[in-house]
């Protein structure tokens, strides 16, 4: 099979703490520090997904996941390092990612999926498949802003999956939303697994993962420390330890 | 799997390549109805909760054209000069344009947090839109200006209406350039929004709207100052619109004093400032890596 997504020694550094004035840069110089320090989120990355693979991403709270998936998605570009993919990308981020608050709904909507790349008729034509599976029916003219996390992750996962992408990558929205809607995703990610899309999955759900994946990725403190099946890497991040739950100090 | 498989499979694939959308503005008008949504979401948002709405896009500047003509006509004594509302009108046109836009398109990155968080939008898209929105509010000012003059015995000349096609040029693009870079800029620096009060206070003082060209010539006699005046592209913007409305208005055109040549001047500056945009673009994608995590 075809490659679909290609990580090659992929790095990203972020500025901590900024000094953009001038001066605390001047005060900075003075006492001979730098004025920005900054850490590595990522550090030389390297995986390949083949096409029809879905990934499961797992790691502890800032590990670099989003930001990962952040490069994968072409919002960020690497410091250092390749990331190159195949074919379109949709999917999910940030659950407000993508949001006017100030709109409705249904303009929202609209807007969301012209973003994905969609074109007027080909949403004119989804439109009521987005919102049936959305369940917002009632509240399609109320503004955005006004939502609950759970109906801003229902309206933007229900415009993802809309969009005929060759990759799909979701972080973490499936955690607001409440379990009947959660079992509606699943089921639809399944349904994208299916159709030979490439999946990548960022959860803490160790069972989601299960459910969808086929291979995980374990990311900590920005090295990619396994690459391997699923329940090999929930052993490894002891989240199958009931007892520790409170694992980080252990081997991680 | 077999090699001639993969080859075979790939080749009927799209491309491995770095993902995210780069094309700049070239990729602006291959979206053309995405451009449309977030133009309309700009109107929408601007006059939601305001009860006049649009009409604000009238009344501004009719409050503020009434002013020029009082204070500058009746206090200063301007109203001397032949068919000075014209003058006043069809240079505060151009001035109020780009000020907007200059307003507008700096903030609209910083604005659009979340949409540019999102994945696969070229973000020249956002100041493009804001290039757009203040279009739709000068339009209906030129149309207005039009009947004004109209009604004035506007018998424009061919070189007129030259000048009237290379100042809108000049002023759009422009305006684009500097939406562009300021854009950007204003992502790492917030320090912008304060520089472009500054620049809209700078050029509404350095183009002859509210005074005459004429008293520049008279005071600088072509020296390197009047050189300098003429080098900014809003002002030679603002008197390519008046030798289309105003001059033509007079009933001795040649009365109205203008700099010599102004059509070539006005070429000139069309040219540099469709490098400006150029320039501005690469500044633009150049910044635009750092967007995401700036933000
Ligand atoms: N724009 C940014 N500027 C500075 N630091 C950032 C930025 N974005 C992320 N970081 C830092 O990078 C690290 C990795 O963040 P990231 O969001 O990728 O973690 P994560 O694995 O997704 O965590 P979580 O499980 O909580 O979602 C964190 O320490 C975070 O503070
Ligand atoms: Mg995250």
């Amino acid at each position: 099979m075809a490659d679909a997504i290609v990580c090659e020694s992929v790095s990203k550094r972020f500025t901590l703490r900024e000094s953009r004035t001038l001066k605390r840069r001047l005060v900075a110089r003075a006492h001979g520090r730098e004025a920005n320090r900054s850490f590595l989120a990522l550090d030389t990355v390297t995986f390949t997904v083949e096409q029809g693979e879905s990934i499961g991403l797992m790691g502890l709270n800032g590990s670099g996941k989003s930001t990962l998936l952040k490069l994968i998605s072409g919002v960020m570009r690497p410091d250092s390092g390749d990331v190159l993919t195949r074919g379109a990308i949709a999917g999910l981020i940030e659950v407000t990612a993508g949001f006017h608050p100030q709109l409705s709904g249904r303009e929202n909507i609209y807007l969301n999926a012209a973003i994905l790349g969609m074109s007027e008729t080909e949403i004119n034509r989804k439109f009521d498949e987005i919102v049936d599976f959305s369940g917002i029916e009632k509240f399609l003219d109320a503004p955005v802003g006004n939502y609950s996390s759970g109906m801003y992750a229902r309206l933007g996962f229900s415009v993802a999956v809309s969009a005929e992408s060759d990759i799909f990558i979701i972080d973490e929205v499936l955690a607001v939303g409440d379990p009947p809607f959660k079992k509606k995703c699943i089921r639809r990610i399944k349904e994208i697994r299916d159709q030979g899309r490439t999946i990548v999955f960022v959860s803490h759900n160790t069972t989601q993962v299960q459910r969808i994946c086929n291979r995980a990725l374990v990311l900590e403190q920005g090295v990619l420390t396994f690459d391997g099946t699923v329940k090999d890497a929930i052993h490894k991040l002891r989240y199958d330890d009931e007892d520790d739950v409170d694992a980080e100090g252990g081997e991680l | 799997m077999s090699t001639v498989g993969t080859r075979a499979d790939e080749q009927s694939l799209p491309p491995l390549q770095p993902p995210g959308d780069s094309t700049g503005l070239f990729g602006v008008f291959r979206r053309r109805y995405l451009l449309k949504l977030l133009v309309q979401k700009e109107l929408r948002v601007r006059y939601q909760a305001s009860f006049l709405g649009l009409l604000w896009s009238y009344i501004k500047p009719l409050i503020r054209f009434l002013t020029y003509l009082i204070v500058i006509g009746y206090v200063i004594g301007l109203k001397d000069l032949e068919g000075y509302p014209y003058h006043i009108f069809s240079g505060m046109i151009i001035v109020t344009a780009f000020s907007e836009t200059l307003r507008a398109g700096t903030r609209s990155v910083t604005k659009n947090k979340s949409l540019v968080r999102k994945m696969n939008v070229p973000r020249e898209m956002f100041p493009m839109a804001s290039v757009l929105v203040t279009a739709y509010h000068v339009v209906p000012q030129f149309v207005v200006l039009l009947i004004a003059v109209w009604l004035a015995g506007w018998h424009p000349d061919g070189p007129a209406l030259v000048a009237g096609v290379l100042s809108v040029a000049i002023l759009v693009t422009f305006s684009l350039a500097v939406a562009l870079a300021f854009s950007a800029f204003n992502v790492y620096y917030r320090d912008s929004e304060n520089f472009t009060e500054t620049i809209a206070h700078l050029v509404t003082w350095s183009t002859p709207m509210i005074y005459t060209f004429e008293m520049i010539a008279d005071r600088t006699n072509g020296n390197w100052i009047e050189q300098v005046y003429l080098l900014n592209p809003v002002a030679i913007a603002v008197m390519l619109s008046q030798r289309c409305f105003w001059v033509p208005t007079l009933e001795d055109p040649a009365t109205g004093v203008q700099p010599d040549n102004l059509q070539l001047r006005g070429v000139l500056m069309l040219v540099a400032c469709l490098a400006f945009v150029w320039l501005a673009q690469r500044i633009f994608s150049r910044l635009e890596s750092g967007f995401a995590e700036h933000l």
